[in-house]
């Protein structure tokens, strides 16, 4: 009878097991530097990854607090996505360590810099770098998410990084993938049809947020308004830059969310100009949910702007 | 006995039958999989019959970057470690009284080396050159890898004692540390020693950072600990909690406890203390507007071997001290703020910095009583450096007030890595 009563449980137990293992592998636990992953990552992932980031789309992500509530989600993470390129190196190394996640220190299987995979720009050629240039990024520019080639790159590192740890679901991500390349596809031949008339356009911006975008989209940056990197704007700079933009007939000053408005409203008045406040990430703005919102808002505020300022 | 027999049986089936469902599925889709490779051979075949038409590229691959990765000469220090320098030079106008700063000193220049160790540790070291000699200020292999949430480190470090005592000069908010720091927790060295740190963050509600953290020290600390022997080594206690009001408001407070060998008789001393850091940064703002508020309180019960009692001659000494401080951000550069001092210390007990001239013939616990303000406005140039003026009001238990100028200048060269939150 005993024997019958263990055999009988066993037998449950055998099947509840069966019925859980042919169902959902555990999904992977993502974060990410910055909402622009997060939502790559989301592109691919579908409902196999649970995806977090720290940076808000609306902050300036050098700057970001490195604050506890960060290493509570970092503690779970299969997989922490960064930008690189010393972008995150005020803050991140700190995050890393207190988050006793062994997967996610540098090196570690759930490490994942971005930068690796993507065209990089503005990487310092022949002669010294040093501070005397600003707060210069000495291996390249890290904002490179801004161009969509580099969005595609991304997102399938992570179709691969994803199928390499959930290899049950690699057709999935793939197709997932396939998808989004398609679909982005598509959206580049719309975004380069609008940006058209406009290819040569010079253009003045705040911070050097902006090469691989200007690049793609066929915008020239001929200065800044921080005179170097991380320098606001001084009186002096600031008469040279409204020269420029009146010698060379230019108009337009893109300017981030996260950074004063001041100087560039008094230039573009001087110059007879217009600021495009432009979102440099997903979640800059309310609307901007993905990859593709962020196109659109930024190529809108554009072309809207340089059909004003004909 | 029957609906015994049966209901395992009921189950297998179910499960075979989920199991049989899922591999179905599984089929159908790599069929369609297949199906869909076929269509694409196809169309790729007749692309390849039309003259002049080139072969689409494959779908499944995203296009090889132009350039990959960053710059190569990373790879040149890929074993070095990270090397940063940090310069905090300090000059004094005014009556001092007590304190002894000089008029002019390169008071510290921090050299640190931090680096990957392997897959399991990481080391951080940070020796400081004064003007008269140098100091392992941290020295600590940190494992970053242990089971159980755990984390280790080892070496000398400063203890996590309160908030001030794990910053390093060039963090503070200030040019100089406050007094219940100078007279109760060693000064600006600090309870800083040699030994093994274990934390783990804790089960708590959602929302809620805890951590508990315990040290064991060799028990030498200037005017905390002294470690006569082996067995006098020196204990401290932290439990860390952070919450998150909004994602521009936060709290982080913590209680400490520490217990070692007095230095001063034969017997203990102990220290307790809360600390409360309130932040406010508003995200969008963060660069140009911020607001921190601390304030960090502490208890101490020190023997006091006192000569002219009989046998055992020892006393316990309980002096109390505190501080309360504002810092504002109120442009890019630009920070004004203000601290209120007031710490007890014992009479003829050595400070760091040392402000205590003895005029009893002997120690005794009698307590005195040191209060003070400060007013410092700081502007750094660029991230990598800052410039600070702190007028300072001192009135000493002696009866003396001191009233001081200070300025300060720090500047940094390297990659010196973040400072924890």
């Amino acid at each position: 009878m005993l024997v019958s009563i263990k055999f009988q449980t066993l037998a449950v137990a055998m099947a509840a097991a069966l019925a859980c293992a042919s169902h959902a592998a555990p999904k992977i636990n993502l974060v990410t530097s910055t909402q622009d992953f997060a939502a790559l990552a989301r592109e691919v992932a579908g409902d196999k990854v649970n995806v977090e980031s720290i940076a808000m789309g609306y902050q300036d992500p050098h700057f970001v607090e490195p604050k506890p509530s960060f290493v509570l989600k970092l503690q779970k993470a299969d997989l922490l996505a960064v930008v690189g390129l010393q972008l995150e190196i005020g803050w991140l190394q700190p995050l890393q360590t207190q988050s006793r996640n062994a997967k996610i220190q540098i090196g570690g299987a759930g490490y994942l810099d971005m930068s690796q995979y993507c065209e990089i720009l503005e990487i310092p050629t022949g002669g010294q770098v040093t501070r005397a240039m600003g707060d210069v990024h000495p291996l390249g520019n890290p904002h490179y998410w801004l161009d969509p080639n580099n969005g595609r790159r991304i997102a399938k590192a992570f179709a691969d990084r994803f199928s390499r740890l959930d290899a049950a679901d690699a057709v999935y991500f793939a197709e997932r993938y396939a998808d989004f390349d398609k679909r982005l596809t598509a959206a580049e031949k719309g975004w380069e049809a609008k940006m058209a008339p406009y290819r040569g356009r010079k253009v003045i911006t705040y911070h050097r947020s902006w090469p691989n975008f200007c690049e793609r989209f066929g915008l020239q940056v001929v200065d800044y308004v921080e005179p170097r990197p991380g320098i606001p704007p001084t009186p002096s700079h600031t008469l040279e830059l409204i020269n420029t933009m009146k010698r060379e007939a230019i108009k337009l000053i893109l300017v981030e969310p996260y950074f004063d408005r001041r100087a560039p409203n008094k230039i573009a008045q001087d110059v007879g100009g217009e600021v495009a406040e432009l979102m440099p990430s997903v979640g800059g703005v309310k609307e901007i949910t993905n990859y593709f919102q962020l196109f659109d808002y930024d190529l809108n505020i554009l072309v809207n702007l340089f059909q004003k300022l004909k | 006995m029957r609906v015994r027999m049966l209901a395992p049986g009921l189950l297998c089936i179910i499960a075979a039958r989920l199991f049989a469902q899922d591999t179905a599925d599984l089929l159908i889709r790599i069929k369609a999989m297949e199906a869909r490779i076929q269509a694409l051979e196809s169309e790729v075949q007749n692309l390849k019959s039309e003259p002049g038409v080139a072969p689409p590229a494959p779908i499944l691959q995203a296009p090889a970057p132009v350039v990959l990765g960053g710059a190569g000469p990373a790879a040149a220090k890929a074993l070095n470690p990270d090397i940063s320098v940090i310069g905090d030079f300090i000059g004094a106008a005014g009556y001092g009284a007590n304190r002894k700063i000089p008029s002019l000193e390169m008071h510290e220049s921090e050299v640190g080396f931090q680096e990957v160790i392997d897959p399991y540790a990481r080391a951080d070291f940070f020796i400081s050159f004064g003007e008269r000699g140098v100091n392992l200020e941290e020295g600590f292999l940190t494992f970053t890898a242990l089971p159980a949430g755990l984390q280790l480190k080892v070496g000398k470090m400063r203890a996590a004692f309160g908030k001030v005592n794990t910053l390093h000069n060039h963090v503070l908010p200030w040019a100089d540390r406050p007094l219940v720091n100078q007279n109760l927790i060693g000064g600006e060295d600090g309870i800083n020693d040699a030994g093994l740190s274990l934390s783990r963050i804790l089960p708590a509600p959602k929302g809620i950072f805890l951590e508990g953290l315990a040290q064991v020290y060799r028990g030498d600390s200037d005017n905390v600990f002294r470690a006569d022997k082996r067995t006098d080594v020196s204990a401290i206690g932290h439990l860390r909690l952070y919450h998150d009001f909004s994602e521009s408001t936060n709290l982080d407070a913590g209680v400490s406890y520490a217990r070692g060998h007095s230095p001063f008789g034969d017997g203990t001393n102990q220290l307790y203390g809360g600390d409360f850091t309130l932040r406010w940064k508003p995200l969008r703002r963060a660069i140009y507007r911020s607001f921190v508020a601390r304030s960090e309180l502490v208890w101490a019960r020190t023997t006091v071997t006192l000569p002219s009692l009989p046998f055992p001659r020892a006393a316990t000494s309980k002096p109390f001290g505190y501080y309360v401080s504002g810092d504002y951000q109120f442009g890019r550069r630009w920070f004004f703020g203000g601290r209120f001092d007031r710490s007890q210390r014992g009479a003829c007990l050595p400070t760091n910095p040392d402000t205590t001239p003895c005029d009893l013939p002997v120690p005794s616990t009698k307590l005195l009583q040191d209060t003070g303000g400060s007013l410092a406005l700081t502007y750094w140039p660029s991230e990598f450096s800052q410039i600070r003026g702190q007028l300072r009001r001192t009135r000493y238990g002696e009866g003396l007030t001191a009233n001081e100028l200070i300025f300060q200048f720090i500047f940094s060269m390297g990659a010196h890595g973040a400072h924890a939150f």
